[in-house]
């Protein structure tokens, strides 16, 4: 209904509907790219997953382009993707843009070592929750290590992959 | 489109986000009890990506190989030392492999034993790494006609790798030795002795279930036994050793870090999976 408004041609709908999708389908790309083959060996995958890093960085500067379905979705293609069970992942993902939403205000202003760090936070607090909801699927105590080697990777990835939001977040700004 | 009042519109777009997370949480639930639908929907994803996946992995193959090559060029001295050792002891094994091979041959003839069926395989290529801290098991392309089927034994050039857990028209996923889900029957070379070989997630299976007395040593060889039929036996799989805690485990012969193609063998077995879940073996040829 939005892109209804009168005076507007196909061509600035596609591209306003381009825009619109953009993040999302951005993160789809990523999580497809993280089950390439690794460049160095030892590693699993060639990036660790970016859903964290970008549900966090859209719910925070650009609420209205990560809405829950989306961010549903691309949780539900990570679990089915890594073979694990399902649901994990998009609880996971919903949990953050939930908490992400109700911090925005404070968070939005913030510099970016702060946002950094609030990030850790959230992160650590919901892959300690992933372990616990995984332990309980399996019925068994899963090993600590891989997840926290997993946290690691997401936290020390989450500034290249912020660097690459901002730029495309711009480049939407400035249609 | 149905238009609606704002605050319904409001009311609605409240809404979304308690129902998406409850219905994570009936996915939990679906992918416990209704295994088979959450298998359909990976296995068509799967199917999906993998052309995607074989084109992209070419060029990231390819910096692999290079990034190998300037490593290897600071360690060609000792490496060619390396290989000259192995490769005169090779040769002595050579020829005490073929002088038994022959006398194999002789006693067969005289036993008048059939000679063991050369199983059939399939090369097939990783194209996807899945794994992630909770699951190991890599996506292969294996062509739109193929044979392959679950339960299926993958080996790379040098031991095994995992068995085929999921079958789509172009596509399979291993679960590699490595996954928690993982257990096989293996036993040590040396003694015969029988254990079961229990993934964890981590880079090395533990040894689990021997017998009393029968403890493995490390530098034992590890290979695969025939018990329950999942696999035949004397795969290779790897080797004894001390992990962190005293904990035994096994360090795979398989270079699972870096897997390129994998052989998919048919060695007929139905294997652990349950019956349901095999297929019976198509025919080949005449058609």
């Amino acid at each position: 209904m939005a892109a209804g408004l009168p005076g507007r041609t196909v061509l600035q709908r596609l591209d306003l509907a381009a825009h619109e999708a953009a993040p999302a389908a951005l993160t789809l790309v990523l999580v497809f790219a993280s089950c390439l083959p690794p460049l160095v060996p030892g590693q699993s995958g060639l990036l660790p997953s970016a859903l964290p890093a970008s549900v966090f960085f859209w719910t925070l500067y650009r609420p209205r382009l990560m809405a829950p379905p989306a961010v549903f979705l691309l949780g539900l293609v990570q679990d089915l993707l890594s073979g694990a069970p399902l649901g994990v992942n998009t609880l996971l993902a919903l949990l953050m843009h939930a908490t992400v939403l109700t911090q925005r205000r404070v968070l939005v202003r913030q510099s970016f070592l702060i946002v950094w760090i609030a990030f850790v936070i959230l992160a650590s607090a919901l892959l300690a929750l992933g372990w616990v909801l995984r332990c309980l699927l399996a019925l068994a105590l899963l090993p600590v290590l891989p997840p926290l080697l997993e946290l690691g990777l997401v936290v020390a990835f989450y500034p290249a992959f912020s660097w690459f939001f901002v730029r495309l977040e711009r480049s939407l700004a400035a249609p | 489109m149905i238009r609606v009042s704002v605050p319904l519109r409001q009311a609605i777009a409240r809404l979304v986000l308690p129902v998406l997370i409850a219905a994570s949480f009936a996915l939990m639930l679906l992918g416990k009890a209704e295994t088979v639908i959450a298998e359909r929907a990976r296995v068509a994803l799967a199917d999906l990506l993998v052309p995607v996946y074989g084109v992209l992995s070419r060029p990231i193959g390819a910096v692999q190989d290079a990034i190998e090559a300037v490593r290897g060029l600071a360690e060609l001295h000792a490496e060619n030392a390396r290989l000259r050792e192995e490769n005169a002891r090779l040769r002595r094994w050579y020829d005490v492999a073929m002088a038994l091979e022959a006398e194999n041959l002789a006693l067969r003839a005289v036993l008048n034993v059939p000679a063991d069926p050369t199983p059939g395989f399939i090369t097939a290529r990783v194209v996807a790494d899945t794994g992630t801290s909770y699951a190991r098991s890599v996506l292969v392309s294996t062509g739109p006609r193929h044979a392959v089927r679950k339960g299926q034994v993958a080996l790379d050039r040098n031991g095994l790798v995992g068995r085929v857990s999921e079958v789509g028209s172009r596509s399979a996923r291993i679960l590699l030795v490595t996954d928690i889900n993982s257990r096989i029957p293996v036993q040590i070379e040396r003694t015969g002795a029988r254990a079961i070989l229990a993934g964890t997630n981590g880079p090395a299976p533990r040894l689990q279930h021997w017998a009393d007395g029968q403890q493995p040593q490390p530098g034992d060889r590890v290979v695969t036994s025939a018990q329950a039929g999942a696999f035949p036996a004397g795969l290779p799989v790897g080797t004894v050793r001390i992990g962190q805690g005293g904990v035994i485990e096994v360090e795979p012969a398989a270079d699972l870090n870096r897997l390129a193609f994998v052989r998919l063998h048919d060695y007929g077995l139905s294997g652990i999976l349950p019956p349901e879940q095999v297929v019976p073996p198509r025919r080949r040829g005449g058609g």
